[in-house]
This record gives structure tokens, C-alpha cells and sequence, in this order.
């Protein structure tokens, strides 16, 4: 669905700065964890499950958010092609945002750990135990947060490049949104890296 | 497009200087780059280095194992010292593997070496409490680091069945620990039985109870059974399944029974070193009796599946500053991975079982 305003709900975009934080923590704790066998691993695994369950959590309210209240179109200067490679782009961080806390969540449940979120707080499992869907689940968890990774870095990059090179408002969109002025002079605005305070 | 500026350059620049940074700072939150961290799986190499191969689809250390299941049955003592459940008056059901050390699933029995049992507690409200206890009050090392080294420097040379002494002399003089250990297991008895022996619980825990006061805790499962040694001499000689089918008879013949005793750690005690034994007398609580009454090949039982990570916890017990449990935690981990997608083999108990039904 297309947005009439300029800019991301502001909702949404508090979101996906909240989640920006959670999955950046999470990417970093998870490959920190795997790295270790010293104190540290105890620790980080006690921070990476409950963070997985919030994003999880927060995607469920941001799906419905973001289809129910549309996003701004982009630049009609923008090649067709880029376009189509933004929204395949974004439908797969959707993807990825629900695929990875379900897949470490059916991961213990397949390998008969307790899906213990916080000490006091543990979820019921949602696959059978069953060790070789664990060793596919666990695998698919690393490989696909590599790509996660990646992706995200695409993502930023092609943010950055709205931002500071074509400078077209798409950057603004998810942060400070733009000014209210009237539709006819907001056409091209160049004034993307300005500091301005929130609409 | 416009003509490119330098505007635009420094813009590139900036964006290719972003990405790189957050690429580099990825890496070594990875241990890609940066000062060389042990991992799990130095650990899973260390021991198969140790066992000559990698035996897929076993467990790389503790290979040989059975299953059994039981319950237990807490006596509310334990609650003055920690909230979790299975502290509280009631009858739990426990699942668990005696299993004796080493990455050979097919050794023989008659090993000084480590008798194990592992269980898995769980109560109705939900809790769950794994864990993973030897038949001796200490462990030969108090690291990670040392536990790889040890690992590499008793591998037995093939020739003499036994370690290198050009590795392992200049190994023990730096691991005084381990020569410690070595002549305590030279002295102390090994059980001729898993249902005569006590376990202990290895590392130390910490213990809050409902007041909230936090304290350090070694525990240990004492047998009703009394202790009787094998004959240390002659250990080459037991049948390759002695304590096995030892176990499986006694069952058959009427269930097995532990106290369980919670020792609160005196002022000045080592915590965070499992190769320090606590001596002298301690504020003990009996806390409850655990019963075995069934044991079953790993084909069958319900243990062969299951990871008995040590760190997995009931609210009201946690990890104490012992490094050597998040290391057996990832260890683990790590070969329960491996053996998961390697897929399971048959176990030795299995095996005699499936001879007897052929016969």
C-alpha cells in the first residue's frame, strides 16, 4: 500500500530504530557467543533469548503497522529495477526478522532444551524433540544470520546513499520525517543532512 | 545523473567507511580477527584428538553410557537455601545416564577413570534442572586452557596404550593440579558399582533462597548402597560391560537410592576452582532422596537425546564465578551439535542386547 505523507508512520519508525538497536545487539551477542567457551558465553546466552523473543514480539506489531499504514513512494526518478530490488529487499528482512527467533526458538524445542527466556520465564516448545531437525535448524541459524548480516549492510548502505548522495528524501522518511509545508514546494528538497527537529 | 563532485566522493567515502567499520567490528565480535579465543570446538577437537578419532554420533567425551529413570523425592530442606521447586516437598520425575569418561563408546569398563551420572530434574510448575556429576570430589584442571592441554598431552600412544612421557612430564610440572589428581585417583577407590558410588557435583553454585540471601553451594548425591572398590590391579581383566550389566541386574532386582547433600560453602573456600576440594566441616543439608528404578540402552531411554549442560538451571540456583562451567556449557553444546548431524550409532549395552535376542 502507498502512504500519502512523505514519511513512515511515526510509530513505525520508532520501531525500526528500537529494532535497529535489538538486532544489531543480537548480531553482535550471537556471533560472540559461538566464538567462546569463557564466562562470557553464559552471559551472552542469557541476553540473546530474551532479545530474540522481543523482536519477535515487535515484528508481529510492526507487520500489521507497516500494511496497515502504507509506505511513501519512492522517487519517481528511481530506475524501475531499484525499485523492485527495495521492496524484494525489504520483504526479505521481514522474512528474516520473523525466521530467526522462530528458528532458534524450534531449534531448542527439536533439541529438548527448555526454552528458557529470562529465569523466572520459559516458552512451550514448538517442534518435537528430534535431533536431526536440531542439527538442520541450527545450521540454517548461523547461515542465515551471516546473511542477515549482509543484508542489513545493503540496506544501510542504500540508505546512506539516499541520504547523502541523492539526497531525496527517502532517508528522512524513517528518521526525522520532513517539514509540513504545502505539496508544491516540497518536490525536491536537498536540504536531506540538516538538522531539523522532529515534525 | 549530475557530474560526479567532490562532495559526492567524500559522501561515497563516508558510506564505504560506515560499512567497513561495522564489517570489522562484526569480525571481531566473531573471534575472526583479533587475539585467538578456545571455543567449543577446540574443545570437541582436543578430545577427539585425545580418543585418536572422531566417533561419530557419540557424545566426545563420556561416549559410554545407559540411560536410566527414576525419580526424585524432595524433602523441603533444601529451600532454606535455594527457591527452585524440586526443593519443596514433593516426588519429581528424573530422567538420566550413568556413563564412564573417555570418547570411546566401546571401551571397557575397567578404566580408573571418571563414573558419571547426569540427570535431568523437572517439576510441574515448568523448571528444569540438568546435571552432570563424576564419582570424585574434585577435576583435574580449573580452566578451559588447561583442560585442552590435558586432553592433548594424555592422548595414549598407540604403541603403549599410554600417554607420551615427553609430553606429559613437562605437561604435569606445569599443571601441579593434575599431578594433585592423578595421585588422589591413584588412592581412591573405584566404585565397583554406579549404584555405590556418591557424585559430586563438580563445580560450585549459587544459591538464593526466598529472602533473597545469595550463597555458594557444592552438592553431592550420597549412595545407600555402600562403597565397595574394584580391584585396581586387576582392571584389565573385568569383561568389556562389567559395570553395565552390573547396573542392569541390580535394577532388575529392586531400585537404586542417593541423598542428596547441599554444602554451603565455609568463608575462605575456593569457588571458582574445581580442582580445590572443601575441607573440614560444613553446614550440610539433606535435601532429598533420589530413586532409580529402571535403566534402558541408549536405543531406547530418553537420555541419549539430551544435552546435560550443567548450566541449565532452575530460578533460585545459578552458575557461581567458576570459569570451567561455561566451558563445559559450550563444550557441550558443541558436540551435541556435532553428534546431531552426524546421527546416532548404536550404543555398547545395545549392542549385547541385540547379541542375547540373535542367540
Amino acid at each position: 500500500m502507498s502512504r500519502r505523507s512523505p514519511d513512515f508512520h511515526p510509530a513505525l519508525r520508532l520501531i525500526h530504530w528500537l529494532m535497529v538497536a535489538l538486532v544489531f545487539t543480537m548480531l553482535f551477542v550471537g556471533v560472540g557467543m559461538v566464538s567462546t567457551a569463557g564466562p562470557a558465553y553464559v552471559s551472552l546466552l542469557a541476553l540473546h533469548r530474551p532479545i530474540g523473543i522481543a523482536i519477535l514480539a515487535l515484528v508481529l506489531v510492526r507487520l500489521p503497522l507497516r500494511l496497515a499504514t502504507g509506505a511513501p513512494p519512492l522517487p519517481d526518478d528511481l530506475p524501475t529495477m531499484q525499485k523492485r530490488i527495495a521492496w524484494g529487499s525489504h520483504v526479505l528482512l521481514y522474512l528474516t526478522l520473523f525466521a530467526m527467533p522462530l528458528i532458534g526458538w524450534g531449534m531448542l524445542s527439536a533439541g529438548g532444551y527448555p526454552v528458557q527466556v529470562t529465569k523466572g520465564f520459559t516458552l512451550p516448545p514448538i517442534l518435537p524433540h528430534d535431533l536431526r531437525l536440531y542439527a538442520v535448524l541450527r545450521e540454517a541459524h548461523t547461515v542465515i544470520a551471516l546473511l542477515f548480516f549482509a543484508l542489513i549492510l545493503a540496506h544501510l548502505a542504500a540508505a546512506l546513499m539516499h541520504g547523502l548522495i541523492r539526497r531525496d528524501g527517502v532517508f528522512r522518511s524513517m528518521t526525522t520525517g520532513h517539514r509540513r509545508v504545502p505539496a508544491t514546494t516540497s518536490e525536491h528538497d536537498h536540504s536531506e543532512d540538516t538538522v531539523r527537529p522532529l515534525a | 545523473m549530475p557530474p560526479f563532485s567532490r562532495a559526492k566522493a567524500s559522501a561515497f567515502a563516508v558510506i564505504g567507511a560506515i560499512v567497513l567499520l561495522l564489517v570489522g567490528a562484526f569480525a571481531w565480535a566473531a573471534g575472526w580477527i583479533g587475539p585467538r579465543r578456545i571455543n567449543g570446538g577446540d574443545v570437541t577437537a582436543a578430545l577427539e584428538y585425545n580418543t585418536g578419532k572422531p566417533e561419530d554420533g557419540y557424545r566426545r567425551a563420556h561416549s559410554k553410557g545407559i540411560c536410566f529413570s527414576g525419580s526424585f523425592a524432595g524433602n523441603g530442606g533444601g529451600s532454606a537455601l535455594s527457591t527452585a521447586s524440586a526443593f519443596k516437598s514433593g516426588r519429581y520425575p528424573v530422567i538420566g545416564r550413568f556413563s564412564l569418561a573417555g570418547g570411546n563408546p566401546l571401551a571397557g569398563d575397567g578404566r580408573n577413570v571418571f563414573h558419571s551420572m547426569a540427570l535431568i530434574l523437572k517439576t510441574p510448575d515448568g523448571q528444569e534442572w540438568r546435571l552432570a556429576m563424576d564419582h570424585t570430589p574434585i577435576f583435574p584442571v580449573a580452566d578451559v586452557a588447561s583442560f585442552i592441554a590435558l586432553q592433548r598431552a594424555t592422548k595414549p600412544d598407540p604403541k603403549t596404550g599410554k600417554p607420551d612421557p615427553a609430553v606429559m612430564k613437562p605437561f604435569l610440572a606445569a599443571h601441579p593440579e593434575v599431578k594433585a589428581f592423578q595421585a588422589f585417583m591413584m588412592k581412591a577407590v573405584l566404585p565397583n558399582s554406579f549404584a555405590n558410588a556418591t557424585y559430586y557435583s563438580i563445580n560450585a553454585f549459587r544459591f538464593t533462597d526466598a529472602g533473597g540471601t545469595t550463597r555458594i553451594v557444592r552438592w553431592q548425591f550420597e549412595p545407600e548402597a555402600p562403597l565397595v572398590g574394584l580391584d585396581k590391579k586387576h582392571l584389565e581383566a573385568m569383561p568389556r560391560d562389567a559395570l553395565f550389566n552390573e547396573i542392569i541386574a541390580r535394577t532388575a532386582k529392586g531400585p537404586s537410592r542417593w541423598h542428596l547433600k547441599l554444602l554451603v560453602a565455609n568463608p575462605g573456600d575456593v569457588t571458582d576452582k574445581a580442582t580445590v576440594a572443601w575441607t573440614g566441616p560444613h553446614r550440610t543439608i539433606d535435601a532429598g532422596t533420589l530413586t532409580i528404578d529402571a535403566v534402558q540402552p541408549e536405543e531406547t531411554g530418553a537420555c541419549r537425546d539430551m544435552n546435560f549442560d550443567p548450566t541449565i538451571l532452575p530460578p533460585g540456583i545459578a552458575v557461581s564465578d567458576d570459569p570451567l562451567l561455561a566451558a563445559r556449557s559450550k563444550a557441550y553444546s558443541s558436540s551435541f551439535t556435532r553428534r546431531a548431524i552426524e546421527g546416532s550409532h548404536s550404543s555398547a549395552v545395545g549392542e549385547d542386547l541385540a547379541k542375547e535376542h540373535a542367540r
